[in-house]
């Protein structure tokens, strides 16, 4: 305990160090899973090379879930050219932890909306694209913000990781807790990791009920289960 | 380019496959460290989770549990455990019981979740006990869910059974600290090589594997449930 009040500083700069590489790889990973996923779930009811295309999509992001993250964060310099102890070498493995995880949970998402409302909204006259922003990534919002979620708790924990090749994070409070004998300071790292979690998860849901208001009204009454079991 | 054919070069390199530190002692290593830890973690989290999706008890405590524990570094974890009992392969392997625990939790309880309650109400009504219900109904249909569960749990302790050797546990990833402790890029790059395959291979295996063991019966109408199966997965972790 002596330990944490005497470092208050450092435990507060680690964060920041932290968040410099979580929230950055998490934001990138919904950004570039928006356009994937939807190219996978527009071309999954296709035949020939499209099919193809589709299906290899969400292969491919379950291979790239499947490779350690240690092992990213190094083989990557020799792939992309940066230094071993960059830290964006860590911001792009969590990025593509993050594609790998949202790719799948975007094209569940927008499979979700019913395909009635759909063709309801081209009968009004909504283009393709305007269709998009207007019905469809609305509606497959639910469904999208629990895949952040995921995403977010995941990626703030895999953060640490990079402390093991020097990279500046709150897993730095592990490694030099451990050479120095430090309890407290490994106990100050697993809580603070924990407590960034939970405060990401908080605002990810804050931001859900202000870009989705109409959500927080429909919570209020009883709801018939959505058809994918996702309690919406 | 050059980093990468030196490290495949260094892996083909047949003076490091035999002796103590050899890629098929680390390699066995790996492998058995990985088998425990999901052995005890499955004896823990299989059968409880079978009691929370058979009685629906506990359920709030299950989602807490394995969304919690996601949350939790397991670097953290290896380096308190290493502090409080030494370094060597037992922390490590308390760290990846814990890591695979909610994976198979929530494969063992969705997979009861998901079954229609009216097929379960049936058993009961032609008279079955309630271990039979469990034995012949819940766990063969639940099997696909559950199967599932255990290839993500699988998966993650195997990538994480890398951090084994932080703490001198040994494994594949004692490559990758090795190098990183006499600054020699091409053995951790040959150890990050080594870890990414087998990964990859027991990824495929284990696609091979999901298809095999689901019941024939229920592989009729698994195109509909394959969705909804990675959907709950997103929603249980919620």
């Amino acid at each position: 305990m002596n330990w944490v009040l005497n470092n208050l500083p450092l435990i507060g700069e680690r964060t920041l160090d932290h968040l410099g590489i979580a929230v950055p790889a998490i934001i990138l990973s919904f950004v570039l899973s928006v356009p994937i996923g939807w190219v996978a779930n527009r071309y999954s009811a296709s035949n020939g090379a499209l099919l193809w295309l589709s299906g290899s999509l969400l292969a491919l992001s379950g291979l790239l879930y499947a490779i350690p993250s240690l092992p990213l964060f190094l083989a990557l310099p020799a792939i992309i050219g940066t230094g071993l102890r960059d830290p964006i070498n860590v911001v792009i493995g969590l990025t593509l932890y993050g594609i790998a995880l949202m790719v799948r949970a975007t094209a569940d998402a927008l499979a979700s909306v019913d395909p009635h409302v759909e063709q309801s909204a081209t009968a009004m006259g909504f283009s393709g694209w305007s269709r998009f922003w207007k019905v469809e990534l609305p509606l497959a919002g639910p469904v999208l913000l629990a895949g952040i979620r995921v995403v977010s708790v995941s990626t703030v924990s895999l953060t640490t990781v990079g402390a093991v090749l020097g990279i500046k994070s709150l897993g730095l409070l592990f490694t030099d807790g451990l050479q120095r004998n430090i309890p407290g300071e490994i106990y100050a790292g697993i809580v603070m990791t924990i407590l960034i979690a939970v405060v990401l998860d908080g605002i990810l849901v804050l931001c859900g009920r202000l870009v989705m208001p109409w959500r927080h009204a429909a919570a209020l009454k009883p709801q018939a289960p959505t058809k994918l079991g996702v309690n919406a | 380019m050059n980093l990468i054919i030196d490290a495949i070069a260094w892996i083909l390199d047949p003076a490091h496959y035999g002796g103590p530190n050899g890629i098929g002692v680390r390699l066995f290593e790996h492998l058995w460290i990985s088998v425990l830890s999901l052995l005890i973690a499955g004896a823990i989290a299989i059968p409880a989770g079978f009691f929370i999706g058979h009685t629906g008890r506990g359920k709030a405590a299950a989602v807490l549990v394995s969304g919690g524990v996601r949350a939790l570094p397991t670097l953290g974890l290896i380096s308190i455990l290493g502090l409080s009992i030494g370094i060597g392969v037992q922390a490590p392997i308390i760290a990846f019981v814990v890591l695979a625990i909610p994976s198979l939790l929530a494969g063992a309880y969705a997979g009861f979740e998901a079954i229609d309650r009216r097929i379960v109400d049936s058993a009961r009504s032609v008279g079955m006990t309630e271990w039979q219900i469990v034995g012949r109904v819940e766990v063969p249909l639940g099997l696909p869910l559950l199967i599932g569960g255990i290839r993500s749990a699988t998966l993650q302790v195997i990538a994480t059974a890398t951090l084994a050797a932080y703490i001198s546990g040994g494994g594949l990833g004692s490559f990758i600290f090795l190098g990183l402790r006499t600054n020699d890029y091409t053995q951790m790059l040959a150890g990050s090589i080594l870890v990414i395959a087998l990964a990859i291979a027991f990824e495929g295996a284990f696609s091979v594997l999901q298809r095999l063991v689901v019941p024939a019966g229920v592989r009729a109408g698994q195109r509909t449930n394959v969705r909804s199966g990675s959907s709950r997965s997103v929603a249980a972790a919620e």
